[in-house]
Order: C-alpha cells, then sequence, then structure tokens
C-alpha cells in the first residue's frame, strides 16, 4: 500500500467524521439539553439532502440549496419539535423512542409520496469540482476538502456558542438544571424549539453535503443515524467534545479498517476469500470498537454531569 | 468487650478539592443505637453511600459482622445483614406492600433464580412478609399498591423489609423526617423495640427523637467526627455546644 | 391464580380469535388468511420474547431484531447445507427438521443474547438503546457482507422444514405449529413473570436501587431475562424464515426492532397477551391500510404516534382496563 492510498483514506475517515460530527452534535445538544432521544434526527438528514437536490435542481445553484436545506430542516425540526416533541419531555425513553420511529415512517413514507421512490442527485458546485495534489502523488477531491472545512467550522461555531454567547450560558444551564434556567426568567419553551431547530439545521446541512457524494433517497438518513448513536455512546451522550473525537474515530476507525482488515487476513489466506471475510470482519469494526471502549467506560470517553 | 457489629475507621473520601470524609472512626456495638449528627452538609449522606456501598472510600476500612466489607457491592452487604431505609423512602412502587415484602424475603432466602412456582401461591414468601407487615402495624395494608400508602407506611414498609432481610445491623437514614409530631412518637417508639432485633445506627435531625432513643451520639462536622459519647456527654461537650449544638441547647 | 376478569376474557377471546380465522379461512379455501394469521402467531412470538424484557424488565432493547434474524439465518443455512450435504461446522451436517433448528436458534440466539447484554446491561437509559440498536447493526452488516449465504440478497428455503408427523407445506398444519409454540411462549411468560425471578425482574424495572438493598444484583437477573427474551424471539425467526420459506438481512434490520417495539406498544406493555394483540391489529393494519393505499406505512406513523401520545395501554388496555400487579 502507498503513502498515497493511506493518505487518501485517511482524509475520506476525517470527512466520514466530519459527517457524523454534524448528525451528532445535534442529537447530543438535544439530549444534554432535553434529555430527549430522537430517532427522526435521520429524517432532518434525509429533509436536509432532499430540499437541497430539490432546490438545486429548480434554481440550477447549489449554494440557494444548501441554504435552502439549512432552512428546510430547521424549520421541519421546529415543527415537529412544537406539534411532537414538547409532549414528550416528561415520557420516559420508550415513548421517546416510539414517537420519534413514528415520525420516521411519516417522513419516510411523506418524502417518497412529494418526491417518488427514484432517488435524487445532486451536482457538486462548479466551484468545488476538481481535486488537490496531495504529498506522494495522490489527488484529492476539493469537496471532500471543502467538507471537513465546513465540519471544522461548525465544531468552531458549536464552540463559541455554547461558550461565549447569550443562548450558551442558558444551552449550559439547561443541561445543568432545568430548574433554575426556569427561575433565571429564561423562556424554556422558546429556547427547547431554539436548540431542536439548530440541531436539526445541522443534520440537514450534512444530509445536502453528502447529497453530492451520493445519491438522494429515502432512507438514506437511519445508517447516519445510528452511526451517529454509536458515536455519541463512544463520546459521552450530552458532550460536544465527544461527539467531535468520537465522530473522527469512528469516521477513521470504520474507512481505514476497510482499506486494512481485507490485507490483513490476506497474510492467513488466499486473497480472493479474504477480501470478503475481511470486509465483513471490517463492518463490524466500529461496533468492536465500541464495545471495547464500553467495557472500560460504560458512559463514554466524556460522560456528560447527567443522562 | 463485645465485638462491633459495625466498625468504621480512617474512613476517607474526596471530591476533587473537597474532603467529603475525613478520617471518619464510629462504631455499632449489639442491643445500642448509635445516633449519627450533624449539620447539613456534614457529610452524612456520604457516609451513609460509603457504608452502603453506592459509594467507594479512598482510604479506611468498613468491617462488618466480622468482615471486611470494603469491597463488596450494595448487594452483597445486604445479603451480609446490613439493613437499610432512605432519606426518600425506596419501595417498589407498582407491588402491593406484600410483595414489596415477599421481595426481601425471597432475597433472604437467596432463591431469586426460580422461574416455575407464583409466588402467590408460595406460602413460606407470603407467610413471613405478613408477619413482617404486621409487626410493623402494616398487616391491614398488605394488599395496597406501595405508591398509594402514606409516607409514615412507606417509612414503616421499609423497615419491615428491612426485618425481613433479617438484618443484623439497621442503618436509618433520617426516618423521622416528614413525619407528622404524632408519627414521629409512635416511630421513636418503634424503633427502641427494635433496637432488641439488631442494633441501630440512626442518622437523624429529630433532636427530640435523638435524645430519647441514643445510647451513644456521634457528632460529624465538615467530614469529621469531633465527638463521640453518650447523651449527658454529648450535652455538655464544649466543642459541640460551639460547633453545633449551639442554638439548639 | 387464572381468575375470569375482563383481561382474562379479552386474552381468551383473543387466543379463540386467532385459531378461529384459519380455521374458517381453511373451510372456505383461502389459504392467504391462514398465512396471515401465521404471521400474527409468529410476530406474536417475537414481541413476546421481547416484552419480557422490555414490559417486565423495562429493558427497551431496540437490537431484538438481531435475534429475530439469527433465528431465521439458522433456519436458512441449516436448511441450506442439508440440501447440499456440506457440512456447516466441524462436520456436523445441516437438517431439515424444525425441532433441531429451534433447539439451535435457541443456542445461538441466547449466546448472542448474552454477549450482547453483558455489554449492553453495564449501561443504562438511552445508552441501553442506542447500543442494543448498534450491535443490532452490526449483526445486520455482517449478514450483508459475508457473501457465503446469499449477503444481501438473503437466502431460500427450497421445501419447508419438517417436523415428525405433520405435513409441514399444508398451511393450516405449519399454523397450528406455529400457535401451539405461540402459546407455550405465552405461558412461559406468564410462569415467569409470576415467580420469584419476575417478581425480582419487574421490581428492578421499578427500583433498581430498592433491588440491590434487598440483596439482589440487579445485574444478574436483567442480562438472564435478556437471554431468555433473545431466545423466544430467535425461535419465532426460524418460524418466521420457515413461513416465507427466505431469510434476508431485512428480518435483522433496525426497522423490524422497532416494529418489533410497537408491537408491543399497540397491544399495552407488560400485558401477557399485548404481543398477541399488537401483532393482530398490526398486520390487519398492513393488510386493510396496504389495500388501500402504497403509503400505508404514513398512517401507521399516524396511528402509531397517537397511541404514543394519547392512548398508552394499547389495545388490551383500552379492552381490559389498567393493568393490575398483585
Amino acid at each position: 500500500m502507498t503513502l498515497a492510498l493511506a493518505l487518501e483514506q485517511l482524509l475520506n475517515g476525517i470527512q466520514l467524521g466530519v459527517m457524523l460530527f454534524l448528525m451528532a452534535a445535534g442529537l447530543t445538544l438535544i439530549f444534554g439539553v432535553m434529555g430527549l432521544i430522537n430517532l427522526a434526527h435521520g429524517s432532518l438528514y434525509m429533509v436536509g439532502a432532499f430540499a437541497c437536490a430539490a432546490v438545486a435542481a429548480w434554481t440550477g445553484s447549489f449554494w440557494i440549496g444548501l441554504v435552502a436545506s439549512l432552512i428546510a430542516a430547521a424549520a421541519a425540526g421546529a415543527i415537529v419539535e412544537l406539534v411532537v416533541v414538547r409532549r414528550l419531555y416528561d415520557r420516559d425513553h420508550l415513548d421517546q423512542v416510539l414517537a420519534t420511529f413514528a415520525l420516521i415512517l411519516i417522513f419516510s413514507e411523506g418524502t417518497r409520496w412529494l418526491f417518488g421512490s427514484f432517488p435524487l442527485y445532486l451536482d457538486i458546485p462548479p466551484l468545488l469540482q476538481g481535486a488537490v495534489s496531495l504529498p506522494g502523488g495522490a489527488e484529492y477531491p476539493v469537496y471532500r476538502f471543502a467538507i471537513i472545512a465546513v465540519g471544522a467550522a461548525v465544531a468552531l461555531g458549536l464552540y463559541f456558542l455554547i461558550s461565549r454567547t447569550r443562548l450558551g450560558m442558558r444551552i449550559r444551564a439547561g443541561e445543568s438544571d432545568r430548574e433554575m434556567i426556569g427561575a433565571l426568567g429564561v423562556d424554556i419553551r422558546t429556547l427547547y424549539t431554539v436548540v431542536f431547530a439548530l440541531g436539526s439545521a445541522l443534520a440537514g446541512l450534512a444530509g445536502a453535503m453528502v447529497g453530492a457524494l451520493q445519491s438522494v433517497q429515502v432512507g438514506m438518513g437511519e445508517p447516519v443515524l445510528i452511526l451517529a448513536f454509536v458515536v455519541i455512546v463512544i463520546g459521552g451522550i450530552g458532550s460536544i467534545k465527544g461527539a467531535l473525537l468520537g465522530a473522527l474515530l469512528v469516521g477513521i476507525v470504520d474507512t481505514l479498517g476497510r482499506l486494512l482488515l481485507p490485507q490483513i487476513v490476506g497474510l492467513f489466506m488466499p486473497l480472493a476469500q479474504a477480501g470478503p471475510i475481511g470486509g465483513a470482519i471490517a463492518s463490524m469494526l466500529i461496533y468492536v470498537v465500541m464495545a471495547l471502549i464500553l467495557a472500560v467506560k460504560p458512559r463514554g470517553l466524556f460522560p456528560a454531569a447527567h443522562g | 468487650m463485645v465485638e462491633p457489629v459495625l466498625e468504621i475507621s480512617g474512613l476517607v473520601k474526596n471530591f476533587g478539592a473537597l474532603r467529603a470524609t475525613d478520617g471518619v472512626t464510629l462504631d455499632l456495638r449489639p442491643g445500642e443505637i448509635h445516633a449519627l449528627i450533624g449539620p447539613n452538609g456534614a457529610g452524612k449522606s456520604t457516609l451513609i453511600h460509603q457504608i452502603c456501598g453506592t459509594l467507594r472510600q479512598d482510604a479506611g476500612t468498613i468491617r462488618f459482622v466480622g468482615r471486611d466489607v470494603g469491597a463488596l457491592s450494595v448487594a452483597e452487604r445486604a445479603q451480609l445483614g446490613l439493613g437499610r431505609t432512605f432519606q426518600v423512602s425506596s419501595i417498589a412502587p407498582d407491588f402491593s406492600a406484600l410483595r414489596n415484602v415477599m421481595l426481601a424475603v425471597q432475597a433472604k432466602q437467596g432463591s431469586s433464580f426460580r422461574f416455575f412456582k407464583p409466588v402467590m401461591l408460595d406460602h413460606s414468601l407470603i407467610d413471613t412478609a405478613m408477619a413482617m407487615l404486621e409487626r410493623v402495624n402494616l398487616g391491614a395494608r398488605a394488599r395496597i399498591p406501595a405508591a398509594e400508602l402514606s409516607h409514615g407506611e412507606r417509612r414503616q414498609l421499609e423497615i419491615a423489609m428491612a426485618l425481613a432481610l433479617g438484618s443484623k445491623a439497621f442503618l436509618l437514614d433520617e426516618p423521622m423526617a416528614g413525619m407528622g409530631p404524632e408519627g414521629s412518637k409512635s416511630l421513636t417508639r418503634f424503633l427502641d423495640t427494635l433496637r432488641h432485633e439488631a442494633p441501630i445506627l440512626l442518622v437523624e435531625h429529630d433532636m427530640d427523637a435523638v435524645f430519647a432513643l441514643a445510647d451513644r451520639i456521634s457528632v460529624l462536622v465538615y467530614g469529621r467526627v469531633i465527638a463521640t459519647g453518650t447523651v449527658e456527654e454529648i450535652r455538655r461537650d464544649p466543642t459541640v455546644r460551639t460547633a453545633y449544638l449551639g442554638d439548639h441547647a | 391464580m387464572p381468575m375470569l376478569n375482563r383481561e382474562n376474557l379479552v386474552n381468551l377471546a383473543l387466543a379463540i380469535l386467532l385459531i378461529a380465522v384459519p380455521l374458517i379461512a381453511n373451510g372456505l379455501g383461502q389459504p392467504f388468511y391462514i398465512t396471515l394469521a401465521t404471521r400474527v402467531a409468529i410476530l406474536a412470538l417475537a414481541a413476546t420474547g421481547l416484552n419480557l424484557a422490555l414490559g417486565l424488565g423495562g429493558l427497551v432493547s431496540f437490537g431484538h431484531a438481531a435475534f429475530f434474524g439469527l433465528g431465521g439465518y439458522v433456519a436458512g443455512i441449516l436448511a441450506a447445507h442439508n440440501f447440499s450435504g456440506e457440512p456447516v461446522i466441524f462436520g456436523l451436517g445441516g437438517t431439515n427438521q424444525m425441532w433441531v433448528i429451534w433447539v439451535v436458534s435457541i443456542l445461538v440466539s441466547g449466546i448472542v443474547g448474552l454477549a450482547i447484554g453483558a455489554i449492553s446491561l453495564r449501561t443504562s437509559g438511552v445508552y441501553f438503546i442506542m447500543i442494543t440498536l448498534a450491535f443490532a447493526q452490526m449483526v445486520y452488516y455482517f449478514a450483508i457482507s459475508w457473501p457465503a449465504y446469499g449477503g444481501q440478497d438473503g437466502l431460500s428455503i427450497l421445501v419447508r422444514n419438517q417436523f415428525p408427523g405433520i405435513s409441514t407445506m399444508r398451511p393450516l398444519s405449519f399454523f397450528f405449529v406455529c400457535y401451539v409454540i405461540l402459546i407455550l411462549g405465552i405461558g412461559l411468560f406468564a410462569l415467569i413473570r409470576a415467580s420469584r425471578f419476575g417478581a425480582a425482574l419487574q421490581a428492578s424495572r421499578q427500583n433498581e436501587v430498592r433491588v440491590a438493598t434487598v440483596g439482589i444484583r440487579p445485574f444478574r437477573i436483567r442480562l438472564t431475562a435478556f437471554v431468555i427474551s433473545a431466545m423466544l424471539t430467535g425461535i419465532a425467526g426460524a418460524l418466521f424464515a420457515d413461513l416465507n420459506r427466505f431469510v434476508s438481512p431485512s428480518m435483522l434490520s433496525w426497522q423490524m426492532s422497532g416494529e418489533l417495539i410497537v408491537l408491543i406498544i399497540l397491544g399495552g406493555t407488560g400485558r401477557l397477551f399485548g404481543p398477541l394483540a399488537g401483532a393482530a391489529l398490526y398486520v390487519v393494519f398492513e393488510y386493510a391500510l396496504g389495500g388501500m393505499t402504497e403509503r400505508w406505512q404514513f398512517f401507521l406513523g399516524l396511528i402509531l404516534l397517537l397511541v404514543v401520545l394519547f392512548a398508552r395501554g394499547g389495545l388490551i388496555g383500552l379492552l381490559a382496563g389498567k393493568a393490575k400487579h398483585g
């Protein structure tokens, strides 16, 4: 294996990690502040992707599509919060799981109703087409670099939002003590809606960006959602820092595992068998990593105060 | 001298920079009620958590019925006979009072891995549990869901469960809390008889109850035991008076 | 103590209804309805398994599709090897005997359940939900990428497996096989619920601290319940594969895990016949709504949402009132 291939795969791993971070950050924020487990987060990812693809096809501009995806996902999130989710904060996790599972059914079939069963396609905007040369001779797509940059910017932005702004202060207060924040005179219902919409917008952004790398279709959100669950379980539920590190860990381990495991298995058996077997083991790798981390730290790497 | 049932020595627990338990040494002897008093924030709850096993001490030893239990789980300490009640009663709310006590009886019998015999046909469970409920005057309320019992009745239910465990020591965490004056009086009378069953470590704010019941009192302030002695000795102790009893005496 | 209270009457009616439908369908020469009833019986059995963990123990496993699918793959793989004559492992051949398949399904799902449970039960609450979901997804991806047994395309069972003295290819006979196992499964659930183990399990759902304080370790109780629960769902999976004569990764999918929970909730959590009521309701929805509109899942979602928000007792709760605990 060449250095170039290794570097390329490492970058792919980081790009996957960044995308998982956008999903996991919203999930973990919503859990940290409202104590809610939201299975429909993957649906908001799908909403973002469909909004971006549809608007980009209509206007011819990826960028307008991207803005539309943020607005659509945030709006869908806010509506879901106002109509359904706010009735669930006082309920147990089972009710939350079921109600948000029902939302998945509604979102998925609703989207199929609107857009049909065929996938949509989204082109990479002209500005971000092309590739950059990497040391070692490989070429790496600009667009994937852009995704990594967006993820880094969001991570920084969230850090500033939470540690430096009034909204962030309220979020932190909400995490530590829900009674206190009410006593501070913060309108807690509005805060919850805002946090939910923010998390939704991040999911929508992830969906829109990934939409240009793969087809946009119903059901695209849930596999990502489950990976994001793995991320926040590893990182510690409620912790943004844990979500970032967990996401990068999962992204890199998964990508490199798929590259390396078939070759490692190939050392022990004929290559024709080693490929599929190594691949099958690689598909389980991140879950094994999750199990190992949980065996040592049952509450994740960066356990938050409650959960 | 008789061997103490519960013997705590040099117990230390830190939370970051805060030393919540600071070298606590105390014991509980057969037949006695040993009251543990102290202002809020003195570290009483932290101490109880370490005795029961929900928190692990940083240093020091806890010996119970002759064994070092410092590394055992909550369940293992309970199996040895450490019966406990909680500041806020801890019960299985959907179960009737009777089934709550039956759970303790089956635990005492060491047989929770029986899958086929219905408990409600099992007289070795029901009869023992009923007897325990009668002892705490809850016999008439046996079939009521625990969630519907009054505050005082839940206290009694917890004590019935501790009795059913055949406890060798009782650890009662503020049993008088939230009881009216009448309830406190009758509970005081009951605890006075309970000491013949097994010694009681009584954590309590209600000084009337403490002075009426305790054979010995230990005073905990800032995680340290500043004095241990009889009621009279504690009443007279100048450090206790300044540190704690000042506003009571 | 079985008494003729309202819940028991509802349960009895359900049990009779489930057996009456295929008998009548058979008389009218409508084998499709027999298949529908068989589907209800098998899904109810799978959900009864889950109900042990979820309803009695409060363990919200979002990964029971793993056991359902494993049971299915055991049936598929053993049948395939029986057909090809190649040994499965260690020189042991396949089989087309259902009872052997059931025993192996129980063993396999029990062992995997022990591994998943031992790790997942170190946590609780949302962690538990997410981790069980993740482990089921792991099994799912493994099934997809492991090429030997069909991968993504699944595995067909050419001839339904055999049971001594019964012609399993006759829909009504196979229904009876499933019905008997369902009733045995519900009976097992009832026995466990009433037993000492069941008492400890239900108490650890209500108040874990209280259980530890009387000297019972909740972890052991929960792990045992999780394993038994996995076994019951596993045997249902084997029957499901035989019903469809096909097993695919979709039996292992997260949607399947969600569906199993939905069955319990539609019927009534922790209720003895809740899974059967839920499965019947679900299959009727699927059939009735599916006949009217392609988008039946949209309406299923709406109905489920309304049940969760406003009718938490499920169907049994609606018919028989609130659950009673002795």
